[in-house]
Order: structure tokens, then C-alpha cells, then sequence
């Protein structure tokens, strides 16, 4: 537990099956209607790691909300049936990492252009990718 | 987690063997051959200039045509990126380049110069390409800042055109970080040079070199 800002920030970790559960639990248990925003860390031979950042306002509670996914995998639940916001973070996350979230109404490329290959974020990325005819 | 100092690159001592130099003279995009006018006016003014005594029509009538063009170049405001902001203080009453006859509009169709004034992204590439396509000949590209030039500090970046010579053909390339609207509107004082030293209907001279 570390202070951070006004309120106490806490880091949960939870198993990438229990994803959604632990949302839904914070959202409508410790009322934490922010939805801040949704992330991942490439942790290389360690697999991806997804980060979410909720919080209740009212109360000065910030949750970081952790997953490893584990070696090689690269799906996980949407949080989008709880957070209507997570849309876009999750299609951003899609875009950047290559994560597929189950459930997401929607999950296409966002930030890059849908004829994209490849996902820029992962450290496997090659530095001066061609994308031929530009470069 | 180990951090590494980064391995300072030396450039060679020969330019012609930087990687970065031979890349670009590799992929940038070469302006053609004079104006892309009809093959009628082209033939006409052919067959003036080789007619006996005919090259004092043709030159006479290139420096009026090359003065009128180089009074009324209109850029296309095209601003990507903070190099923009200099772009509009360039344009504003400091500055002033309605001086020089420039008219910053905001249709492609009725420009002659392209200032492409930030960084070229590989989604933006495309639309950059097709403003420049709407462009009426005989039109000119300015390159204003290290990213359109080269791509910059964003030039290993995974979404950035190195250079936005690899999708248009450049006159002038405006070098800084922004560059200041002094820089630019030296640029455009060494365009409208180049395009009073167009000959011959719109061919194009050798640059001369002008550097203060």
C-alpha cells in the first residue's frame, strides 16, 4: 500500500480468470465508479500484464487493478459489461499489445490503420518495421 | 531490470557511407520534369524556342510567367504538428508574407505550395499524398522542421514517415526544431528564387546555391 495524491492507492492482483469478477465486485461493492484508464505491460518472457486504474471519487479511493496473463497468452475478459469507458482503453490495448478481450462488442484497431501488421507496443516489435510504400 | 548506456553512434567519416544519407537517396520521391502542363502548350512553346530567333519569346515570356508564378504563390495551410504554430506566426502580421504575395488558403485547389509543417505519420502519409495530388500544376513542397525532413526525434518511431520526401517531391527543406519564422521565411524566399530560375516553360534549373 502506497500513498499517492489525496486518497490511499491500492494494487490488486488477481488471476486473469477473476478479472471481470474483481471489477464488477469493485464497482458496485466499494463504489468505485471511475473508470481511470486501461493498460498492459509487456513483461517479455514473463507474458502480458493488464492494468486498470479505477477509482471512488467520493471517497479518495484509487484501485490499481492488476492481471498476469500468464506466458504466451494473450486473452482476457472485457471489462466492458462493467465499464462502459473500457471500450476504447481495451481497443487501444488491442491496438498496442495485441490483447483480445472476450466479450467487447467491438474489439477493432483504433489508434493505427486497420491494414496495420503487428501490435508497435510488445517488445518483440522491430525497431524500423517497414510499412512499405512510406518506408 | 538492467539498463544499458547506450552505444554513442559515430557517423563515418565519408557522408556517402551514412546509412541514413544512402536511405535517402534511396526512397525519396524525385519532382518531374517541369510542369505537368498540357502536351499542346508544351509543343508550341517547343517549336517557338527552336524557331530562329525564337528563345527571345520563350525566355522573355518565362521571366514574366516565372515573375507572376513566384509574386503569387499561395500555400495550402497544412499544419500537422507544433512546427504549424511557426507556420501561422509566418503568416501573421509579424512576419507578414502577404508581402511576398503569399496568401495562406484553405483549399488545395487553389494553392500552388504545400508547406507540410510537422510530423508525417504512416496513417496520415495517404491523405498527404492526395491534398497534394489536388494541387493544380505547376506546384512546390516545402519540408518545414527536422520531421518532415527526416522524421526527426520521432524518426525510429514505430508510425513515422522518415522524411516527407518519401511521399512528395521537396524543393525546399526547412531545417530547426521548430524552425523560427525567420528560417521559414527564408525558405521561401530561396523558393521563390527557384522558381524565378525556372526555364523554358516551367523546366527546371539547376539550384543555386544561396545560403546567408
Amino acid at each position: 500500500m502506497a500513498a499517492e495524491g489525496d486518497g490511499p492507492l491500492l494494487t490488486v492482483s488477481v488471476v486473469p480468470d477473476r478479472w471481470q469478477e474483481l471489477a464488477r465486485f469493485v464497482k458496485e461493492t466499494l463504489g468505485c465508479l471511475y473508470f481511470n484508464f486501461l493498460s498492459a505491460v509487456d513483461w517479455k518472457d514473463q507474458g502480458l500484464e493488464v492494468i486498470a486504474r479505477v477509482e471512488n471519487l467520493d471517497v479518495g479511493l484509487a484501485l490499481m487493478l492488476r492481471s498476469r496473463l500468464g506466458p504466451g497468452r494473450s486473452a482476457c475478459a472485457s471489462l466492458v459489461p462493467v465499464y462502459r469507458g473500457a471500450e476504447w482503453m481495451e481497443r487501444e490495448c488491442f491496438d498496442m499489445f495485441g490483447i483480445r478481450f472476450d466479450g467487447h462488442p467491438d474489439l477493432r484497431r483504433i489508434l493505427l490503420p486497420q491494414d496495420w501488421e503487428g501490435h508497435p507496443l510488445l517488445k518483440s516489435y522491430p525497431v524500423d518495421a517497414p510499412h512499405p510504400p512510406y518506408r | 531490470m538492467e539498463i544499458k548506456a547506450p552505444t554513442p553512434q559515430v557517423p563515418p567519416p565519408v557522408w556517402t557511407e551514412f546509412k541514413d544519407l544512402q536511405e535517402w537517396e534511396k526512397y525519396r520521391q524525385e519532382r518531374p520534369e517541369g510542369d505537368k502542363h498540357s502536351a499542346l502548350f508544351e509543343s508550341v512553346t517547343e517549336g517557338i524556342h527552336h524557331f530562329p530567333g525564337g528563345f527571345l519569346v520563350t525566355t522573355v515570356a518565362d521571366a514574366f510567367l516565372n515573375w507572376a508564378r513566384k509574386s503569387s504563390v499561395w500555400p495550402v495551410t497544412f499544419g500537422l504538428a507544433c512546427c504549424a504554430i511557426e507556420m501561422m506566426a509566418t503568416f501573421a502580421s509579424r512576419f507578414d508574407v502577404e508581402r511576398l504575395g503569399m496568401v495562406p488558403w484553405a483549399s488545395p485547389r487553389h494553392s500552388d505550395l504545400m508547406i507540410v509543417s510537422g510530423t508525417v505519420t504512416i496513417k496520415m502519409a495517404p491523405m498527404l499524398k492526395r491534398i497534394y495530388d489536388q494541387m493544380p500544376d505547376p506546384k512546390w513542397a516545402v519540408s518545414m522542421g527536422s520531421c518532415a525532413n527526416s522524421g526527426g526525434p520521432f524518426r525510429h518511431g514505430y508510425h513515422v514517415v522518415k522524411g516527407v520526401d518519401r511521399v512528395i517531391p521537396v524543393d525546399v527543406y526547412v531545417p530547426g526544431c521548430p524552425p523560427p519564422p525567420e528560417s521559414l521565411l527564408n525558405g521561401l524566399l530561396l523558393l521563390q528564387d527557384q522558381i524565378a530560375h525556372f526555364r523554358k516553360t516551367g523546366r527546371r534549373a539547376a539550384p543555386t546555391p544561396k545560403i546567408d
